[in-house]
């Protein structure tokens, strides 16, 4: 139990740490790499905690696919030059203490509604589909997701689709005066319009150019 | 103290949320960074849903992380797609610069 709460808060260190680092950090690439590492520590976190599933689920989309998504494109937008201080701006603008003052009261919100959820701890009461110790995590995650959750499994995948679509149809952009292999013009050549018998007259050739 | 307990959890959620808050209001770097953030917040959603789960002992939190993790890349590749085109039309992702809006 020592070791768990050792490890809880080196690990939530970390995740802290790296979040703010997140949005403090001048150049981009370097938050991009804060963000991944971020992502790794709650990974982390979740095997810890018993998720192993959604912590393995969790490195391989976002640390192998959005955060190099995210690098990808600060570095093909090149916008990794601009050393700009991160909340430095032109004209005096207020917008410093405004982002400041509701992030805490969010914060502070949060807090109240763990506190009051920690003082009453009966307020959850239906247990829909516990959880079962017998077989392993990602075999209960299966069972259930396969079962009940089935159509809203089905409607992620139309999201990703979806999503998948959206992306190309923006980013597409179609060039002119581009040489393409055509394949219907290829199919559908025949023999009769590419080739032509002629009987050569003696002594008198053919005109090809006409 | 030295058990670590839902309200652990909940804490480390809450502060990565605010510091995900805080980063959209706070920066003034390009339009990346507040697509970071949302990525942040997401990512303390999931923390919240995950050791709901586990503490109460019931599956439903984590199916819904699976969820939320869909919506999150489906979301990271639209935002990103909508900044490459931006930018290819203005040549720049900057916040401040950003103002055709007049917001």
């Amino acid at each position: 139990m020592l070791a768990h709460t050792l490890f809880f808060y080196i690990f939530s260190f970390i995740a802290i740490s790296s979040a703010i680092m997140v949005t403090a950090s001048k150049n981009t690439v370097h938050s991009v790499l804060f963000l991944i590492l971020d992502f790794i520590t709650i990974s982390c976190l979740f095997i810890m905690i018993g998720a192993e599933f959604l912590g393995m689920i969790m490195l391989i989309v976002y640390v192998g696919a959005v955060a190099v998504l995210f690098l990808f494109v600060v570095m093909m937008l090149n916008v990794a030059q601009q050393k700009k201080e991160w909340f430095s701006s032109n004209d005096s603008s207020k917008h410093i203490p405004v982002g400041v003052l509701i992030s805490i009261i969010i914060f502070f919100e949060l807090t109240v509604v763990i506190g009051g959820w920690r003082y009453k701890p009966d307020i959850v009461s239906s247990m829909s589909l516990p959880l079962n110790t017998d077989i392993t995590n990602t075999h209960s995650i299966g069972k259930i997701l396969y079962t009940d959750y089935i159509h809203l499994f089905q409607l992620s995948g139309m999201i990703l689709l979806v999503a998948m679509i959206g992306a190309i149809v923006l980013t597409f952009r179609e060039r002119s005066g581009l040489k393409r292999q055509s394949y219907f013009a290829q199919i559908s050549r025949e023999r009769s319009d590419s080739v032509e018998l002629i009987d050569v007259p003696s002594k008198k050739g053919v005109d090809i150019d006409d | 103290m030295i058990e670590v307990g839902l309200g652990h959890y909940l804490t480390l959620g809450a502060i990565i949320f605010s510091i995900g808050i805080a980063g959209i209001f706070l920066n003034r770097k390009n339009i990346i960074v507040i697509l970071m953030s949302i990525e942040l917040i997401l990512l303390s959603v999931n923390i919240n849903l995950v050791s709901f789960s586990i503490f109460l002992n019931d599956i439903t939190g984590q199916i819904f992380t699976l969820f939320i993790l869909t919506v999150a890349a489906a979301e990271a590749a639209i935002g990103l797609a909508i900044i490459v085109v931006y930018y290819r039309n203005t040549s720049t992702i900057d916040v401040e610069k950003i103002q055709s809006l007049k917001g």
